[in-house]
C-alpha cells in the first residue's frame, strides 16, 4: 500500500475508534477541533522543519505530490488519525475512572 | 550538534508545552497512568506503520541529524521519541483548551447527569 492509502486507512480508523469503538465522539466537541487546530500548526512547523531540512524525504511514488510547508500532503492525515485515536483514548481512560 | 536537529525538535515541543502543565495545570503528567495508557497503543500502531513504510520505502531519513541509533527493523530511535512527544503534546493541548474554555468532553464525573438533561 502507498502512503496515501495507508493516510486515508489511518484517518477512518481513528474515526472509527472515536465513534464506534470507544464512542468518546471528539469529533463532536469543541474542545477537540480547538486543540486539533493549534497541534495542527505546530505540527506544519515541526513537518517544515523536518522536511524543510531534508531530514525525512519521501518516495514520489509513494505520495500524491501537493506539499503544504514542504510536507506531503499525507502527512496531515497522519498527523490527524495519531491525535484523534490518542486523544479518543485519553479521554475514554477517564471516563472509565482512569483519573490519576 | 547536527546529529542532535531531529530531538532538538521534539525536545522543543515537550519545552513549549511544559508552561500548560504548570500555569493551565493540564495535569497529564500528573495523571500518568492515564498519559501511559493513553499514548502506549499510539505508539504500537504508528511504530508499526513506521516500519512498514520504512521497508517498503516510503520514506528514508537523513542520519546525519538524528541520534543515529537504530532499533531492530531500521527504526530511528528518534521516530519512536517522536510518537511518544506529538500524542503527549496533543493531550496537553486538549487539556489546555479545556482548562481555559471549560467546554465539556464526555469524561468529567456528572457527565451522567449532562446527558440526562
Amino acid at each position: 500500500m502507498s502512503y496515501t492509502q495507508l493516510a486515508v486507512l489511518g484517518v477512518l480508523g481513528a474515526v472509527l475508534v472515536d465513534t464506534v469503538l470507544l464512542r468518546t465522539w471528539l469529533l463532536r466537541r469543541r474542545t477537540y477541533w480547538t486543540a486539533y487546530a493549534i497541534v495542527l500548526f505546530f505540527q506544519l512547523v515541526a513537518n517544515g522543519i523536518f522536511t524543510g531540512l531534508d531530514i525525512v524525504r519521501y518516495d514520489p511514488d509513494a505520495i500524491l505530490g501537493p506539499r503544504i510547508a514542504y510536507a506531503p500532503v499525507e502527512d496531515l492525515l497522519f498527523g490527524f488519525a495519531m491525535v484523534t485515536a490518542t486523544l479518543s483514548s485519553w479521554v475514554w481512560l477517564g471516563r472509565r475512572g482512569v483519573r490519576t | 550538534m547536527r546529529h542532535l536537529t531531529y530531538v532538538a525538535v521534539l525536545a522543543g515541543c515537550l519545552l513549549g508545552t511544559l508552561p500548560l502543565e504548570i500555569v493551565l495545570r493540564t495535569r497529564v503528567y500528573a495523571r500518568w497512568r492515564r498519559w501511559l495508557l493513553a499514548v502506549a497503543p499510539t505508539v504500537v500502531v504508528f511504530v508499526g506503520w513506521d516500519l512498514y513504510a520504512i521497508s517498503r520505502g516510503h520514506w528514508t531519513y537523513d542520519l546525519g541529524r538524528m541520534t543515529g541509533i537504530l532499533l531492530p527493523g531500521d527504526l530511528p530511535l528518534d521516530e519512536v521519541l517522536f510518537f511518544v512527544v506529538t500524542p503527549t503534546c496533543a493531550i496537553l493541548a486538549f487539556e489546555a483548551v479545556r482548562a481555559v474554555r471549560g467546554w465539556r468532553v464526555g469524561d468529567e464525573p456528572e457527565s451522567q447527569r449532562e446527558r440526562v438533561r
